[in-house]
């Protein structure tokens, strides 16, 4: 967990390549419970694949989920379980956007300002929580609770305008509903999301990423109202496909 | 109104835990899958072929000839794909697919690996969809308990391993040679085709990979037949789509309906714009495929109509933009995330989508001069058909279309010193105390 005040501009930036972004810039080191915690769940991770490479990704979310971050000690932890370099293992780390390389708060607030989004009112979102919070883009607020960014379009453009925590689903905002989200976050009262379960910690939802069941499946609906106005319309209208009979075809 | 909604994937979204083995075997669910395995896999490759189902991926390519492309008794192992990464923007099926009936999907994976015959499946989903990939998780370990997963599913003598592997935030990932490089532990960069997949794809093995939502529209087209699904879409479009509206709209949403429908049967059908605004310009397949305006409301909404206007059905991602949007703004943004998503490995692209970002800075903030039309256009060229992915391609969609259709717009923003529209108007909280 972060220990002191952040923001994009606080810290040291290595830059490799402008399309990159920050190298990894903290690099706490795993402790000897965390490491063996990433073997055992890593080797159930390596066995789901027909080639251990293949286990990377998930590897990667597992480090995240020790240290709310990949460091350079969970990178050459990774390498030593697949047989890679640290250069093979980092290379792939820093492609992907998911991977942090700095610890993050417990909420991450993604606030989609891609073109349909940012239109609708992501924008006008993103500015507020800017100026609400007082940190920029990947900034964390000094309470360690808040880190912000802007993300692209989440699959969910008719809930526009859409704000993501840790990933989880929070359709339709405003400016007003998405200040007093981050309120109720650094609050220690967070939210339900729209479509999804009550929120976990941001270390904590890295081990579903990495594949892990939290069981917390049966929260939420099975859609959001937008999903199923078709479905609605369809009734409404009396309309249907038509009814299937035993095939002839084959 | 001229044509009929007609859910079948959609269908039981709504249902009380809809996502649950349970739910989904009240509605018949695996029935499917059992017609299936008593069938041979080369009658279930022509009977797909015989639907005419063609990939909702965004290529429409045929699903069954895709198929039919895996060499048999070849001694290699077979894999099965599903490309759940959906992240083309304005594209949002594949998602709520998941969340609400999973087991459709996994339905379809099984089928379909059957069919080619594949013992091991990929479910390669984005990360950035939390309670989507518990849904999955889910679904596939009540699937493995059940026995449709596993070892002599249904006490026939076919295995399937289906594993979800998690993305970590890159559309190209979604471009189905960079997915397999990722899916393999590299960075996602495309892959020179030939081979292509179906010879050495995962593994350098044979390999399909399709879409969600064509996965999930076989286990209706076993129980339906190749007619069935034929009685709706057109002749070389068949079958049901899930059409996603989003924007200005009255009622943003899913709604399933034929192939070959127009966005104006859509609107009229679902309250048209929102009130007191009208319709500028609209995406019929997400932001790679060229704008369209008001005068393509009529343009058959199938893999033949687009096309023969100068732009794609892509995804049918259906973004509505109403005349209080800077049409400069929506492709700046646009070009943003292609500039921002160009995975570095061909110049054409790489280069030319941070360019294409320098020249709409200067547009917004009124410096750009005629001469940066011009230049974006040189670009926009050197891109198209030079990009080593579609990725770059698309990244020309919105920059010459926009400029096609509203090129006064791009000058009045230089002759105006910025950008002449206010952005409160086109959100959808103007009016309400912001
Ligand atoms: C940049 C890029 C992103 C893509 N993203 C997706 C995606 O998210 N989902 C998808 O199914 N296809 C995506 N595609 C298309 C795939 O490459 C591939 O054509 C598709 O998965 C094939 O499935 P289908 O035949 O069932 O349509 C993308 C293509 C490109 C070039
Ligand atoms: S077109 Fe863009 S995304 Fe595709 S290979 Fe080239 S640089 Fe990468
Ligand atoms: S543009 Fe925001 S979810 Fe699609």
């Amino acid at each position: 967990m972060p220990q002191q005040p952040m923001s994009s501009d606080a810290l040291p930036m290595v830059t490799l390549d402008p399309r990159l972004g920050p190298a990894a810039v903290a690099s706490d080191p795993l402790s000897d419970d965390a490491r063996q915690r990433v073997r055992e769940l890593g080797a159930h991770v390596i066995a789901r694949y027909p080639r251990s490479r293949s286990a990377l990704m998930p590897l990667l979310y597992l480090v995240q989920a020790e240290q709310g971050y990949v460091s350079p000690d969970g990178i050459k932890l990774v390498a030593e379980m697949l047989n890679l370099t640290t250069a093979e293992v980092s290379a792939v780390s820093t492609f992907y956007t998911m991977y942090k390389r700095r610890p993050c708060g417990d909420y991450a607030v993604g606030v989609c300002t891609n073109t349909l989004c940012a239109i609708l009112g992501g924008d006008a979102i993103f500015e507020s929580l800017k100026e609400h919070l007082g940190v920029g883009n990947n900034g964390t607020t000094p309470d360690g609770k808040v880190t912000l960014e802007h993300i692209e379009c989440n699959a969910a453009c008719d809930y526009a305008p859409v704000v993501m925590v840790n990933w989880e689903f929070f359709d339709n905002q405003t400016v007003e509903s998405a200040k007093e989200l981050v309120d109720r976050l650094r609050a220690g009262d967070p939210p339900a999301p729209t479509r999804g379960a009550p929120l976990r910690t941001h270390m904590e939802t890295s081990k579903v990423l990495a594949g892990f069941a939290d069981g917390a499946v049966n929260a939420g609906p099975s859609a959001g109202p937008a999903s199923l106005t078709g479905l609605e319309l369809a009734r409404e209208r009396n309309e249907s496909a038509p009814a299937m009979r035993q095939e002839d075809g084959r | 109104m001229s044509f009929n909604l007609t859910p079948v994937l959609t269908a039981q979204w709504g249902l009380d835990q809809s996502w649950t083995l349970g739910a989904y075997e009240r509605a018949d669910g695996y029935q499917a899958l059992r017609q299936a395995l008593d069938m041979e896999p080369d009658a279930l490759i022509q009977l797909v072929k015989d639907s005419g189902l063609r990939g909702r991926g965004g290529a429409g390519f045929p699903t069954g000839m895709k198929w039919g492309f895996i060499p048999q008794g070849d001694g290699k192992p077979h894999y099965l794909v599903v490309n759940a990464d959906e992240s083309e923007p304005g594209t949002c099926k594949d998602i709520p697919m998941m969340m609400a009936s999973p087991h459709t999907l996994i339905e379809g994976v099984i089928i379909a690996a059957y069919a080619i015959r594949a013992n091991h499946a990929f479910i390669y989903v984005r990360g950035e969809v939390l309670h989507v990939i518990r849904r999955l998780l889910n679904a596939v370990a009540e699937a493995r308990a059940a026995g449709y997963v596993g070892r002599n599913i249904l006490g026939k003598s076919f295995d399937l391993e289906l594993t979800v592997h998690i993305g970590a935030g890159a559309y190209i990932c979604g471009e189905e040679t960079a997915l397999l490089e990722s899916l393999e532990g590299f960075r996602g960069q495309p892959r020179l085709r030939p081979p292509f997949p179906a010879v050495e794809g995962l593994y350098a093995c044979p390999t399909v990979i399709n879409n969600v939502e064509t996965i999930s529209s076989v286990p209706a087209i076993v129980r339906g037949g190749a007619q069935w699904f034929r009685s709706m879409g057109t002749e070389k479009s068949p079958g049901f789509k899930i059409f996603s509206l989003s924007g200005h709209v009255a009622r943003p949403g899913q709604y399933e309906a034929p192939l070959g429908i127009t966005l104006r049967e859509l609107l009229d059908a679902t309250g048209g714009m929102r009130e007191g605004h009208e319709l500028k310009f609209w995406t019929p397949g997400g932001s790679s495929t060229p704008l369209f305006t008001a005068e393509h409301l009529d343009v058959p909404l199938d893999f033949e109509g687009p096309p023969q206007h100068g732009s794609m059905l892509g995804t049918t991602a259906l973004q509505l933009f109403d005349e209080t949007t800077c049409v400069v703004r929506a492709v700046k943004r646009w070009s943003e995330f292609y500039a921002h998503e160009s995975c570095g490995k061909c110049t054409p692209c790489r280069e030319g989508t941070f360019w294409y970002v320098q020249i709409y800075e200067r547009l917004e903030n009124g410096t750009a001069t005629e001469e940066d039309i011009e230049t974006l256009l040189d670009l926009s060229d050197n891109i198209l058909g030079r990009a080593f992915c579609a990725l770059g391609d698309g990244a020309t969609s919105p920059v010459t279309s926009s400029i096609q259709f509203f090129r006064d717009e791009y000058v009045a923003h230089f002759e105006q010193g910025g950008c002449p529209f206010d952005p409160v108007a086109s959100t959808v909280f103007a009016g309400a105390s912001a």
